[in-house]
């Protein structure tokens, strides 16, 4: 099982998946993810997807599970870097990723974090 | 019956009596196709084609058959793209038999011959239909690619504002394109703010709409705001009466209206000098 790793910048929490996600590496990381927000009290997740090509309806569902998560500790979560394709495979399995911020890059992930604090 | 012995005589008679049959021929074909070819240039072709006709009967190699095809094949690709009828161009090779009949007419002894000379030249004949159709559909095929490629523009209208108009009827391959070439673009400019202009789409039905509703989708999960102009009256009308449901999509009836909303969100604000 590969871990992702979780990088603390300020309050905020920088996740950059550059692995294929399984099952077993997305649950790792939302348990890390709540773990590292629980001790850091960070107000930020950002998750950076632009290496990932593959995704499926469980890995859509648990992206919107760690937003549902970061937000019972007062953090908002920003998906970035989605390629095309992979939000047309989002669409067409129904999955609007309630709950989760979405940006084009990580910069402007970044703007969107800074513009609530 | 001596098959090949038939073929040889055919073959012989054809050979003897050559530039009567190929001046009555293109005659043939040059009346069939009411002029729109000199007779020179018909006379040059068939001059060809007869040749392959006497090496195929003859039996003479064994590639004769193959460039006879690969000839009809080129020359009913020719008619095709030249706008001919399909029976124009099946014309041009059954009027051999016209022209090589008016001959035998006169020889009673070569009637054996002459049937399986017109077997010949009837498969000849369809091969020709078959091509000729081979050659509508690809020409078909290449101007639906052409148009989908032209109806299909994504226009940069602010520094981070995007739009598509969308012009004539929307199906899944075309909506499909759509929001591929959409998405592309959010990534590739980096904009975050996306009009979809529907000003030139005749009919919205529940399916146009579930395709619209896709694409917005879609760009929010990039992370772009979506925005859809340009709804006439009856077509909001057709939206209302078929219950479909934009929920939080932003839509305006102008194209303008649109970009004042992209602007306004993007913080900016247009005065008067």
């Amino acid at each position: 099982m590969e871990q992702v790793p979780i990088l603390k910048i300020g309050q905020t929490l920088f996740v950059s998946i550059q692995i294929d996600l399984l099952d077993d590496s997305v649950i790792r990381l939302q348990e890390d993810l709540a773990d590292e927000l629980a001790a850091t009290g960070a107000h930020g997740v950002i998750i950076d997807i632009t290496a990932v090509e593959i995704v499926d309806s469980f890995i859509g569902r648990m992206l919107s599970t760690i937003g549902s998560i970061s937000r019972l500790f007062d953090a908002e979560t920003v998906i970035v870097g989605m390629r095309p394709a992979v939000a047309i495979t989002l669409t067409e399995l129904g999955l609007s990723l309630s709950g989760v911020r979405t940006a084009l890059n990580a910069e402007k992930g970044l703007e969107i974090l800074n513009g609530k604090s | 019956m001596d098959v090949a012995g038939t073929n040889t005589r055919m073959a012989n008679y054809l050979r003897e009596h050559q530039d009567k049959v190929i001046g009555r021929w293109s005659e043939l074909v040059v009346t069939g196709v009411r002029g729109r070819t000199s007779l020179d240039e018909v006379r040059r072709d068939l001059a060809d084609l007869y040749s392959l006709v006497i090496r195929v009967l003859s039996e003479a190699d064994d590639h004769a058959a193959g460039e006879l095809r690969a000839a009809l094949d080129e020359l009913s690709r020719a008619r095709a793209r030249d706008g001919f009828t399909p029976s124009e161009t099946a014309l041009g090779v059954f009027s051999l038999k016209d022209a090589v009949y008016e001959l035998v007419a006169d020889a009673a002894e070569m009637v054996p011959e002459y049937l399986t000379f017109s077997r010949m030249i009837d498969d000849l004949g369809l091969r020709t239909f078959e091509a000729y159709s081979a050659a509508r559909e690809q020409i078909i095929s290449d101007q639906s690619t052409a148009m989908m490629e032209l109806s299909t523009p994504v226009v940069r209208l602010w520094d981070g504002v995007i739009a598509v108009p969308l012009v004539g009827m929307l199906d899944s391959a075309r909506t499909q394109l759509v929001m591929e070439k959409l998405l592309d673009t959010l990534v590739a400019t980096g904009a975050d703010h996306a009009v979809i202009d529907i000003t030139g789409v005749s009919t919205v039905d529940t399916e146009v709409a579930q395709h619209l509703l896709k694409t917005v989708s879609a760009a929010r999960l990039l992370g772009a705001e979506c925005t859809i102009s340009g709804i006439r009256p009856q077509v909001a009308q057709t939206i209302v009466s078929l219950g479909i449901e934009f929920g939080d999509i932003a839509t305006k009836a102008t194209l303008a209206d649109a970009l004042a909303l992209a602007l306004h969100q993007a913080g900016l604000k247009v005065v008067p000098r």
